[in-house]
């Protein structure tokens, strides 16, 4: 899933205070489970700017709304009733759902009320870890499941570096070894000739670093 | 200010401080009538949404009595409470209430003497802060 984080409520009220309407949205998808944008965020959100404004002696209206998904233009038409009554848009999801708003509404101002963090899991309840980098070509089937490139500081394709101590990264005591637990898993799997072969370097061109990337189905796209 | 008498809501888990209120009632212990109970099935059932809805609606201040440490009849919701009311309490300093004003407490079905104590403190305390900054701004 996609991560995100609520920004500092100061920040929120500076981007909105020109406005007395807004429609705050959620999104029912990662932001939900990641427990930073869904509908209940939303409501202690709008709960909190109602209170910070009532304070400070000002007021907004406040419409709140959670969409199922806010990346996909079908669900953000759904707004279309709803969205000439707002001054402007504060969106709770990250910042795809963020930039589909935009998109659609040419003329609302839209703010972000989340910073959008990794793509990552959860490792018990309320953690969540970096899993994934997006580099476009996945290595995890010769890594035993787990990323070089997501969990290494390094990004190092052979094997771990001189930081690593009993299965520990030099760059924190809460922070594996990947190539440890790479080294581990593939010991566990009885897989540790795939260890011995030396990948070589990897080309990082689909990992972007040349504008946005893009995937077209051609079967699917219209 | 003199004549302030705060509105405090208090969320009390069925299995401990419900009862001990229950408790401090047939005893006849004295405790304030500022104290709104709201009973629910576990404190860690209360939700950050409950808490600052409270706020919103006018609550001077707003506790979670939950059960001991170690004895949450669902394992471990009264700690899940005390975690979230933690987190609650950063969020009214960010709005701009004193955090002392969201509590987090714990007392057995057989407190019913605490019960009463703990209602009498809040309501000192929450009564020496005066009204919420929000009830204030409202009035």
């Amino acid at each position: 899933m996609i991560t995100a984080e609520r920004k500092p409520l100061e920040e929120i009220l500076a981007y909105i205070k020109p406005f007395k309407r807004i429609l705050l949205l959620g999104c029912n998808e990662c932001v939900t489970v990641c427990a930073a944008g869904g509908r209940k965020e939303v409501g202690v959100l709008a709960s909190g700017i109602q209170m910070s404004m009532l304070k400070n002696g000002t007021s907004i209206e406040i419409r709140e709304h959670t969409l199922e998904r806010q990346c996909d233009p079908e669900y953000v038409e759904e707004l279309l009733p709803m969205i000439d009554s707002a001054d402007a848009v504060l969106s709770m999801a990250c910042g795809c759902g963020v930039q589909q708003l935009a998109t659609r509404f040419k003329d609302k101002p839209v703010f972000p009320a989340v910073n959008t963090k990794f793509m990552g899991g959860s490792d018990r309840h309320g953690v969540w870890t970096e899993r994934c980098q997006g580099c476009g070509d996945c290595l995890l089937g010769l890594t035993g499941g787990i990323c070089p490139i997501a969990k290494c500081a390094k990004q190092l394709m052979n094997g771990p570096c001189g930081g690593s101590a009993r299965g520990v990264c030099e760059i924190g005591e809460d922070v594996d070894c990947a190539w440890h637990l790479i080294w581990e898993r593939l010991k566990a799997l009885d897989l540790t000739e795939q260890y011995l072969e030396i990948m070589p370097a990897k080309d990082w061109r689909p990992g972007g670093g040349s504008g946005p990337r893009k995937i077209i189905r051609e079967d699917l796209a219209e | 200010m003199k004549d302030f008498e705060p509105v405090i809501v208090a969320f009390c888990c069925h299995y401990c401080a419900y009862t001990a209120a229950d408790m401090a009632g047939s005893k006849r212990l004295f405790y304030p009538s500022n104290v709104k109970i709201i009973r629910v099935p576990c404190s860690g059932k209360v939700d950050s949404l409950h808490i600052i809805k409270a706020f919103e609606k006018g609550a001077d201040g707003v506790y979670v009595a939950g059960c001991l440490e170690g004895d949450c009849h669902f394992k471990n919701g009264n700690d899940k409470a005390a975690k979230k009311v933690a987190h609650m309490s950063k969020y009214l300093e960010e709005i701009g209430i004193e955090p002392e004003r969201l509590e987090m407490v714990r007392m057995s079905a057989g407190m019913g003497e605490r019960f009463a104590q703990v209602a009498s403190e809040i309501t000192d305390k929450i009564r020496k802060l005066g009204p919420s900054p929000i009830k204030a701004a409202a009035a």
